[in-house]
């Protein structure tokens, strides 16, 4: 390179050779073309390391931004939207919610224990980064097929992380969802989602900021842990993963991360601390750099202050280290003693380890030599990527093969997707706190909030790889639906979503153009219920040797409810069973066609977002003034599972008439916003006039009788007539145990 | 009267225990710091739920190695009543306050569910208010609650009326299917033989509140008050 | 009867929190301990000429990413038999 405006820091390392191997950096041809253009030089190796981090797919979302523009990300309340740690939102009462979602795929993948470990201490960081307490955790758990024992295990050991650093810092995991799938035996997708509470004007945030102020590295040691994590979790993993990624595998210490959490309120409640955030994807580097870049100010930062766990690290191991349990504090010289005093309390480490300028430079010391000086927001700012979308042709039509409705019925309930989730869930510590008002295995957790009383929160995740796989815009909408379905179901307004969108490898033009739909069903889905999305993260390169997975927007919404304290309802024998709101009866993307069909089509009708909103706004509006006794909504397996699993929950039976041809669209489809209500006859009244209010179609389908459940059609023929007992038998039969 | 609330590193009950003793029952709290050296003027104390230090070594074993233990000890000695709670029942027998050990529960899981426990000794401060034989649901979130000691030890439990609380089905009877860790003698909760120290896997803060299913717990919290109340 | 002992530890250098904790129980308790490492002991009794212990440490008994394992071979009889008497 000519024109040399900085000479190159070289102090004890390399310059990196002319037009450095791109394979050996992550950066393209192009890329490292850009960053000699910029610095006028060419970048040395401690520097190129950062640029491989900091530009990787994971950290630099080069190939997603753009599209991510179309999410509405402002709304009444939206304190903060995407672009920090994660979300806020104001709730009233002087307290703000802060909601975020993160996906741990690929380290799960290597490490399923600590790969799922670190990706709950790394949620709970985010949200602490907000100044929040983490209160609630909630899960999304997809790998192979349950039928298979490598998958079961490793299934066991994503469920043994979580509940591993979950349970032991005192975080309930409330709720959460699993679904299987051939594409995911080698590349299982963990999302984890987490709840933070703040007071609104304790709110802070992830800024280097004023020039002066010192960076305070708080937390544990750094070891030479997932270096280049960031950058792994932006390949596509080979067979050879399981050996050969040692280095980017953490190591979760959740015994560490509860110090953290208490340590670091505490520092905040001192009024002392003027940004935070957490060393994760990309350690220090990337944490001091974004901090910087988000203040437009710089940062220098002396690499051999950090408190470290092993002997003779290289200067670009301290810097991109990702080892856990970590934050990155900013504060005026004069309060570092009484912050580090807190933390040295909790056994912590506490360092001043760099401090702010105003230069916009990000700087490395190592023994007094400089080893990094880079522009901050070059190093935040890689070049977007593009690709031109390609098309994917919708899937032509199948026809299902018959199969008798009780069969079926079986066997969609001894599904992964429907099967009672209780032996995962009860692995999970879900009361501390005790904020729990309803329990996980229902359509949404809730949450009491005595800081807002008598309100609370509930709380959902949903995905569906198959509707997306059929229709990637209709699918993604329709998961958003059902989230706000869940929420209505608990009588909540929606508030907040965060979303994790997972996909193969957006090189690829038709997984590129998948994305884009799903993307763009969220957003119109997400405006018409007027729900922001504030957060959220994009894992790509979701693929194994069996090929990518299924295209899996996963979505998690908070909602406020009212008032917590009223019991709901106590449902008796002679309670109607209702359904509001109807559906087209396709089969596509349904579960059963998973089952019993050659392939997911045919076809997936879009649901309605005017219908499914006066829906939403009718079951809503129902469980709050407890016309309902239960209300639960139509998904995964179609009617006649949602009406099963009503009468698993109540333990009765029921005798179901449809109103029209019973056949395995009727019984199994799973498109439409529709809800199964339970009802005393006595609020039946009240409940039409609220249907016919919101213009949403009512049908009474039956009532609760006894111990079997029947459903049959108008002409009286019995579908189905099963015992409960055998019902909850394949209902119960998750396979998740390890071997 | 005023209640102690004890914090080890990896705590995670005491915020609970702390919001249940002080909004719940209106009492005074002081929240105690585990290098404290000192409990004196607590007329009660409470060992909380978590996994002080993550568990290493063995759940409670290093915890029972802070400064605060020699002072529980000294208030036990006094008969002030200690009660210690999951992670806190666990430490009370790594301390050698009470009888026994909490190893792996039998399927080798953490177990997070309601259970319902049987009242055994209703002579001690935390059981004074109920009746023996006495029903209460409450859940347990542990996976390190199976009760166990040796034959001799357990016996003589059973004699001196120190089992105080033993996992049963709603209706109070005592089968293996309501044992939820294989507990020896479905024990879900001993004291030392002078009464004043409890310990019980099953979370009383967790159960003290109507909104989230239970107010069972909050009768062992009660049952200190009219303890102390008949002391003074 | 061949009797094996295997004795698995985290690899140098990856992050050992139980070992850290115990350090400071020990330190609690006024002992001068330096570093510990925490790790797993195994006996297996295995029949004659069966069982490539290497592999099952490989595939099963040690996770290769972050722990590192020693064999030792020995005639010495099983330490216990049966589980936890009681």
């Amino acid at each position: 390179m000519t024109g040399i405006a900085h000479a190159p820091p070289r102090v004890g390392v390399e310059v990196a050779p002319e037009g450095a191997p791109a394979g050996a950096s992550g950066l393209s041809p192009e890329e490292y073309a850009a960053v000699g253009a910029a610095l006028r030089r060419a970048p040395n190796t401690v520097e190129l390391r950062c640029f491989a981090v900091m530009w990787s797919e994971h950290c630099a979302y080069k190939h997603s931004r753009e599209v991510l523009r179309r999410l509405p990300t402002r709304g009444a309340g939206v304190l903060q939207g995407p672009g920090e740690n994660a979300g806020v939102v104001e709730i009233g009462g002087g307290w703000a919610l802060v909601w975020k979602m993160e996906s741990h795929n690929h380290p799960s993948a290597v490490d399923p224990y600590n790969g799922a470990a670190t990706g709950v201490g790394g949620i709970i960081r985010d949200v602490l980064a907000m100044g929040a307490r983490p209160i609630a955790l909630l899960d999304s758990l997809r790998c192979g097929p349950l039928d298979d024992a490598r998958s079961r295990r490793l299934l066991a050991g994503i469920v043994g992380g979580i509940a591993g650093y979950g349970n032991s810092i005192g975080v309930p995991t409330v709720g959460g969802e699993l679904a299987v799938d051939p594409g995911y035996r080698d590349n299982p997708l963990v999302n984890v989602a987490c709840l933070g509470l703040v007071r609104t004007d304790r709110v802070v945030r992830g800024r280097a900021d004023p020039p002066g102020a010192v960076l305070l590295y708080a937390g544990a040691r750094t070891g030479r842990d997932g270096i280049g994590g960031a950058a792994f979790a932006s390949a596509v993993l080979d067979e050879r993963a399981e050996y050969e990624d040692r280095a980017a595998v953490q190591i979760g210490d959740p015994f560490a991360g509860k110090c953290l959490i208490e340590a670091t309120l505490q520092a905040l409640e001192t009024g002392r601390v003027r940004g935070v955030q957490d060393m994760g994807a990309g350690g220090l580097a990337c944490a001091a750099a974004e901090m910087a870049a988000r203040a437009d100010t710089g940062v220098v930062l002396d690499l051999y202050r950090v408190p470290l766990r092993e002997r003779d690290m290289a200067p670009h191991e301290v810097l991109l280290s990702e080892s856990q349990e970590r934050m990155l504090l900013v504060t005026s010289p004069e309060d570092v003693e009484i912050l580090a005093a807190v933390y040295r309390r909790w056994g912590l480490e506490a360092e001043v380890v760099g401090r702010v300028t105003d230069d916009g430079r990000f700087r490395a010391q190592f023994d007094d030599a400089l080893v990094v000086d880079l522009p901050a927001d070059l190093l935040t700012h890689a070049p977007a990527r593009h690709v031109d979308p390609v098309p994917v042709p919708d899937p032509a039509p199948l026809a299902a093969r018959g199969i008798a409705a009780e069969h079926a019925l079986l066997r969609l309930l001894a599904t992964a997707e429907l099967a009672g989730k209780a032996p995962i869930y009860e692995q999970y510590d879900h009361m501390v706190q005790v904020r729990t008002v309803v329990r996980p295995g229902r359509d949404a957790a809730v949450l009491r909030l005595p800081e807002v009383a008598p309100a609370g929160l509930a709380l959902t995740v949903d995905g569906n790889g198959r509707w997306c796989a059929v229709d990637p815009y209709g699918g993604a909408l329709a998961t958003v639906l059902e989230a706000a379905a869940n929420l209505a179901c608990a009588g909540a307004v929606p508030l907040a979503v965060t979303d994790c969108l997972n996909f193969a490898s957006p090189e690829d033009p038709q997984v590129f153009w998948t994305f884009a739909r799903a993307v763009e069903g969220i957003a119109d889905a997400c405006r018409a219920l007027g729900v922001p999305v504030v957060g959220g993260n994009v894992s790509f390169y979701n693929e194994g040797p069996a090929g990518p997975i299924l295209p899996t927007p996963v979505v998690a919404m908070v909602g406020l409810v009212p008032d917590v304290t009223t019991a709901p309802t106590v449902p008796q024998d002679d309670n109607l069973l209702v359904l509001l709101g109807a559906a087209d009866s396709g089969l596509g993307g349904s579960l059963y066609a998973r089952e019993f069909c050659s392939s997911l089509a045919p076809g997936f009708h879009r649901p309605n977002l005017h219908t499914a909103g006066r829906t939403l706004s009718c079951v809503r509006e129902a469980v709050q003034r407890r016309a309902v006794a239960l209300a639960h909504d139509v998904s995964d397996g179609g009617l006649a599972a949602a009406l099963v699993e009503c009468c698993l929950i109540l333990d009765r039976g029921a005798s179901v008439t449809l109103p029209g041809p019973v056949d395995t669209g009727a019984l199994f489809g799973e498109e439409g916003t529709r809800v199964v209500c339970v009802v005393s006859p006595d609020d039946l009244t009240e409940l039409q006039s609220l249907a016919a209010t919101h213009d949403v179609p009512l049908s009474v389908l039956g009532h609760l009788e006894g111990d079997r459940f029947r459903i049959a059609g108008p002409d009286e023929r019995v579908a189905v007539d099963l015992s409960l007992g055998r019902l909850r038998r394949a209902w119960m039969s998750l396979g998740c145990e390890a071997g | 009267m005023i209640w102690g609330v004890v914090t080890f590193p990896g705590s995670n009950c005491d915020r609970d225990c702390v919001h249940v003793l002080r909004h719940v029952l209106a009492q005074d709290v002081r929240e105690v710091w585990h290098e404290e050296r000192s409990l004196s003027g607590l007329d009660a104390v409470v060992l909380p739920g978590g996994f002080s230090y993550g568990d290493y070594l063995r759940a409670g074993a290093i915890a029972a190695t802070a400064p605060v233990m020699d002072a529980v000890r000294t208030a036990a000695g006094r008969g002030v009543p200690v009660l210690g709670i999951c992670n806190g029942f666990q430490i009370l027998t790594e301390a050698g306050l009470l009888p026994g050990t909490l190893l792996r529960n039998r399927h080798l899981r953490f177990i997070c569910r309601d259970v319902s426990v049987r009242v055994e000794s209703a002579r001690t401060p935390f059981t004074q208010r109920l009746d023996n034989g006495a029903v209460l649901r409450m859940p347990i979130a542990h996976a390190e609650g199976r009760y166990t000691a040796s034959p001799d030890v357990l016996r003589l439990l059973e004699s001196k009326r120190q089992v105080v609380f033993r996992y049963c089905d709603p209706d109070g009877q005592v089968l293996p299917a309501a044992n939820p860790n294989g507990a020896a003698r479905a024990i879900a909760g001993v004291c030392n033989r002078a009464g004043n120290v409890v310990g019980l896997m099953p979370h009383p803060e967790r159960s003290a509140e109507g909104p989230l299913g239970s107010t069972d717990g909050r009768q062992i919290f009660e049952s200190v008050l009219l303890a102390i109340a008949g002391v003074r | 009867m061949r009797t094996v002992r295997v004795v698995i530890t985290l690899k140098p250098g990856v992050l050992d929190a139980p070992g850290q904790a115990i350090r400071q129980g020990l330190r609690a308790l006024g002992f001068a301990v330096d570093e510990v490492r925490a790790g797993k002991y195994l006996e297996l009794a295995l029949p004659h000429g069966a069982g490539d212990v290497e592999e099952m440490c490989a595939r099963f008994l040690a996770n290769p990413l972050i722990e590192t394992w020693r064999i030792e071979e020995g005639e010495r009889q099983m330490a216990t038999a049966g589980g936890t008497a009681e």
